[in-house]
């Protein structure tokens, strides 16, 4: 594969092959995306409900 | 026993899974044209898939009215065994959506052209097959008493484990209306998958419905 | 020197471990996917005696495709230990897995699909194990969709473990039965294309042994990621949980 453009157009099955990687990488970096996301939220929505916990508690 | 006679009474339910069975079956030729080749190369598939909504539908009440009363509760407490109840209920949901589905078959024959001797090996497959798909949807319906998402739910469970006895089912009738003799192994198959059901079912059905009232 | 793995059984000593443990996968999983890959693509030849270039489809095809399948079994054993050893854990790692599986299962039949159009012409063929994958992923689906559909956390946990067996039991019946719909003969398991013939290049095979591996380090990686969720969001009355949380 002398060129980049050679190694992307794949001797005509560029689509395919990017196709299904590109498929891939969607996916699996959505899916770590989702998971860290969604420890994150959950993470702040906890942290404000102990705050506010503590809050009431100094009251 | 006392089901059977619940349900004896609500001889209702008996019709109305008969004639969703009809409709749906008179509905294919409807939609995918009357020429007679056709319809016989997709008449296995066609019943069967009916007879997987008939039975599928029916089963939302196998539990439900006893779930809401509470009844079910009061089952689980019983001395006897489970199993035993289980049994007993399934049984009773089959013959009335089960075995009727057996005795109309026929009429698909009629309306698809299949051969006599089709008919009678789908007979023979529905009342092999039937029972399965009873003894697989009780745990279904076990497991999804009293959810909202109800009969739909219950359809996306279970239709995925119905598929091996669809395929036999609709395979051994294909084969018979192709003119093939041996139709042995298909009913060892389906047999198998009788016996089977019969012991593991009632277990896991017994075991979903722990779970899903306690 | 004994690893006590009761010790970590419990959500509260998972929970760390868990956190040690993420970056170590996430960064296996870079240098395995990339070296993998590099190595498929650059050190094998562009075009087979029976295949073109879009053999390389085949990396991810079955890496993705072996991913769903262990997946399904994992998460079926860990059903199994919760419903039998009652641990909350067993049942948090069981829902973290079954998304995981899910989108592995929906790649495999994805990237199956274009291989198939590339190498038979079709995007689709009812093969015994493209259609047992696209089995295997209603029932993933079964089991997410029981699991959101009942509210008290105990019966949603214990009913869909519960389906996870049974789908488990269920899965080698329905692949027979898909494979061998006559039983007198039995179908062609997957068209045959194996890539290079019946002698596979090797440095092919080492780079699919290396992408599944790839695979798994981040099969490890997201579960993880998604587990400590799961595990805040159970155990968020618990008192190590509010300490921790107090401390940042």
């Amino acid at each position: 594969m002398s060129t980049i453009s050679e190694f992307f157009h794949a001797g005509g099955y560029g689509f395919y092959i990017w196709g299904s990687y590109g498929a891939a990488l969607l996916l699996m970096a959505g899916e770590i995306i989702a998971a860290k996301q969604q420890h994150r939220t959950i993470l702040k929505r906890l942290s404000r409900m102990a705050r506010m916990n503590a809050a009431e508690e100094d009251e | 026993m006392r089901d059977l006679t619940l349900a004896m009474r609500r001889r209702t339910d008996v019709l109305t899974t008969l004639f969703f069975f009809i409709i749906v079956v008179s509905l294919f030729p409807l939609g995918a044209g009357t020429e007679k080749m056709i319809l016989m190369k997709i008449a296995p598939g066609v019943a069967w898939v009916a007879a997987l909504l008939a039975s599928m539908l029916a089963l939302e009440r196998l539990f439900a009215s006893d779930f809401a009363d509470g009844t079910l509760e009061q089952l689980l407490l019983t001395p006897q065994p489970l199993f035993i109840l289980v049994l007993g209920k399934i049984f009773a949901h089959w013959l009335l959506t089960g075995l009727p589905l057996v005795f109309i078959a026929p009429l698909v024959g009629l309306q698809y052209y299949l051969p006599d001797d089709a008919v009678l090996t789908m007979m023979l497959a529905l009342l092999l097959g039937t029972p399965v798909l009873s003894l697989i949807g009780a745990i279904g319906a076990a497991l999804t008493l009293g959810l909202r998402g109800g009969g739909i739910l219950l359809s996306l469970l279970i239709l995925p484990l119905y598929i091996p006895i669809m395929i036999y089912g609709a395979g051994v009738v294909s084969a018979s209306a192709t003119g093939a003799t041996d139709l042995q192994a298909y009913f060892s198959i389906l047999s198998g998958f009788l016996i089977l059901a019969l012991i593991l079912s009632p277990i896991a059905t017994a075991a979903a419905l722990r779970i899903s009232v306690e | 020197m004994s690893i006590n793995w009761f010790k970590y059984s419990a959500p509260m000593t998972f929970y760390p471990l868990a956190g040690k443990l993420i970056p170590f996968f996430g960064w296996l999983t870079a240098i395995l996917m990339i070296g993998g890959l590099y190595w498929g693509f650059f050190e094998t030849p562009d075009r087979l005696s029976d295949q073109k270039e879009y053999y390389r489809i085949i990396y991810i095809h079955v890496g993705a495709a072996w991913m769903s399948m262990w997946l399904y079994i994992v998460l079926a054993a860990w059903a199994l230990a919760g419903l039998v050893l009652q641990t909350r854990l067993s049942y948090m790692m069981a829902a973290a897995i079954a998304p995981t599986g899910a989108i592995a299962t929906f790649l495999a039949l994805w990237t199956g699909a274009f291989w198939g159009k590339t190498s038979w012409g079709t995007w689709w063929d009812w093969d015994p194990r493209m259609t047992s994958e696209l089995i295997l992923l209603f029932l993933y689906m079964g089991y997410m969709a029981l699991q959101s559909a009942i509210d008290d956390p105990r019966r949603a946990d214990r009913a869909s473990a519960l389906l996870a067996l049974v789908g488990l039991v269920c899965v080698p019946v329905i692949f027979w039965s898909i494979n061998c719909p006559n039983p007198n003969e039995c179908a062609a398991l997957h068209q045959t294309s194996k890539p290079g013939g019946g002698n596979m290049d090797p440095n092919i095979l080492i780079s699919m042994l290396v992408v599944a591996l790839a695979f798994w380090m981040y099969s490890f990686y997201t579960i993880l990621i998604r587990v400590r969720g799961i595990i805040l969001e159970r155990e968020r009355h618990t008192t190590w949980v509010n300490e921790m949380l107090e401390e940042d």
